[in-house]
């Protein structure tokens, strides 16, 4: 299912961990889509002297995560701005189609980890990410805007109440 | 290394027995059922043992209600379509589960997309429905009441007795998918009193495509396929003989080996618990602690995500199987363990082992040694895990 390189990086992965004295961190996604990935970023002189992270996901995430830990590392915030959802999939020899999502949330977290450090050097941004707290009770969840059915994952009118395409009975959004 | 498989529900081995049939047949050259020549005799003779020796695994007294199909999928389709569309004349409303396998739940998603109402019944959180709750969900329009027998992912064994003696009060049909239960437990359609149930010929040892409806005398269904007057009229097509007969010997030995496989089950199964229990911290155990499959266990694995369990045991050469969402298809969370209470993240990471004959204490020692390994490295990885 998995090309040999995504195996590899699953099964090895590198620059896994924290940076406890890390200037900028990036977390995307939360564990009720699936998966939620944090970069930790050291930087010096605007260049990324140290880079790990921690994934919560599948197999394609893990690889995802530590593939972009590799490309990033060294790189000037500059370079390391460029690097895209593509480069990262194209690096690990291609995803399975409906694992491409997961190289997106790799790019989205260290844009997200460079922008957090540009603000706390701008002095204003809160040092730690906002987290989700866990466990969360399942409920109809939300990817943006839009909100999905638990069940079947289509997308649903939250006012309804009911999911159309499956039925089921959607259970209420607690408070946030 | 020998591989470790704990993933009987996806695929069981052919016992030797079976193979044989199976092989014997395929040499012999049967002919067809249908024909009215003597091959065509031998033919039918091999076809009608066949289905006293899947009765007698059913304690079925009338043989002519079995009914074979292609597998599982079929015979449930077959029950609930068959009845929903005979019955259109009396009403439109069926009522089932929200634990129930695909096979059943897409099937009612499609006749909801014709006219039809469907009512879904809760669990509780050991996976349980509530025999009252189905009673009070039936209306005078009701045509079907479909409930499975056990449940595919988390093990549990419904009151289906109880529920059968209600439907039965009510005149509403009553059909089980009972595919993970026959030829594992004791299944006694006579006790059960069920009009309909579904079975696979894979899940003890059969061969794969091959399965069959019970059928209760009287019960009025459309036939899903409309051809020849092969199956009594009910499943038109030339039978799937050499896989019918394979079904045919694996009841056989069912029948005779039940007992001493569920004793010898339940020993692994409670090794198993008790080993993960002693060997990974934070886990949840699925379904009924005793109400349950004696060859499965269900068990999530918090702060980790099952893909990546199954592809570091793969890599070992241990194989199972997982209910997170990464790993389906189609990235959805299994509605099984979000009814029984489960959140999103904890389904994640949930594993679903089944084991079987050929399983021993020492694969399941070596299996909850290795993956102690494997959940510690995940979680090392995981930033929702803080060590304690």
């Amino acid at each position: 299912m998995y090309s040999a390189t995504v195996m590899d990086h699953f099964k090895s992965p590198r620059n896994v961990g924290e940076i406890e004295d890390a200037n900028g961190i990036g977390e995307v996604g939360n564990p009720l889509c699936g998966d939620m990935m944090t970069i930790f970023l050291k930087v010096k002189e605007d260049r990324i002297d140290d880079i790990k992270f921690k994934t919560f996901g599948c197999g394609a995430a893990i690889a995802v995560s530590s593939m972009l830990t590799e490309m990033a590392k060294g790189k000037s915030l500059e370079e390391a701005r460029k690097i895209t959802n593509k480069d990262v999939a194209e690096a690990l020899e291609g995803l399975p189609k409906n694992k491409l999502h997961c190289s997106n949330l790799g790019a989205d977290a260290l844009q997200k980890a460079i922008k957090n450090y540009e603000d706390r050097k701008a002095g204003k941004a809160a040092p730690e990410p906002k987290r989700v707290e866990f466990p969360i009770i399942s409920h109809a969840h939300s990817h943006g805007e839009k909100c999905y059915c638990p069940y079947c994952n289509v997308e649903v009118a939250e006012a309804e109440g009911v999911c159309k395409s499956c039925g089921h009975t959607l259970p209420p959004v607690p408070p946030a | 290394m020998t591989p470790i498989y704990l993933d009987y529900l996806s695929a069981n081995p052919l016992l030797p027995e079976v193979q044989e049939a199976m092989i014997g047949a395929i040499r012999k050259n049967l002919g067809n059922p249908s024909s009215q020549h003597q091959l065509g005799d031998q033919a039918a003779e091999a076809l009608e043992k066949a289905r006293g020796q899947v009765a007698c695994l059913l304690n079925c007294a009338n043989p002519k209600e079995i009914v074979f199909t292609s597998g599982g999928t079929e015979a449930i389709n077959q029950a609930i379509k068959g009845v929903a569309l005979a019955n259109r004349g009396k009403g439109n409303h069926l009522v089932t589960s929200n634990i129930e396998h695909n096979a059943v739940l897409r099937t009612l998603r499609r006749l909801r997309m014709l006219d039809y109402k469907v009512s879904s019944v809760s669990v509780d959180s050991s996976g349980r429905v509530d025999p009252a709750e189905v009673a009070k969900a039936i209306t005078p329009q009701t045509i079907l009441v479909t409930i499975m027998h056990s449940n595919n992912e988390i093990g549990t064994i419904q009151p289906i007795e109880e529920i059968a003696r209600i439907t039965r009060e009510k005149n509403v049909p009553f059909h089980t998918d009972a595919v993970t239960s026959v030829g594992v437990v004791p299944v006694d359609v006579q006790k059960l009193d069920v009009d309909l149930l579904s079975f696979s010929a894979n899940q003890f040892y059969g061969p794969a495509g091959v399965g069959g409806l019970y059928v209760k005398q009287a019960t009025t269904l459309w036939p899903l396929l409309d051809g020849g007057v092969q199956e009594y009229n009910k499943r038109a097509g030339t039978e799937n003989l050499i896989g019918i007969i394979g079904m045919g010997a694996a009841a056989e030995l069912a029948v005779q080996q039940m007992e001493a496989r569920v004793k010898r089950l339940l020993v692994l199964k409670s090794r198993l618990i008790q080993g993960l229990k002693d060997s990974v911290e934070e886990i949840f155990i699925n379904g009924h602690p005793e109400l349950s499959l004696p060859n499965l266990v269900s068990v999530s694995i918090k702060y980790i995500e099952g893909e990546g369990i199954v592809l570091m045991l793969d890599e070992e050469k241990i194989y199972v199987s997982t209910r997170s969402a990464c790993a389906a298809g189609a990235l959805q969370a299994s509605h099984v363990l979000l009814a029984i209470g489960r959140d999103f993240a904890d389904s994640q990471g949930t594993l679903v082992l089944t084991f079987g004959q050929e399983t021993t204490e020492a694969d399941i020692d070596r299996f909850l040694a290795v993956l102690k390994n494997v959940v510690q490295a995940l979680r090392e990885m995981s930033p929702l895990y803080k060590k304690k």
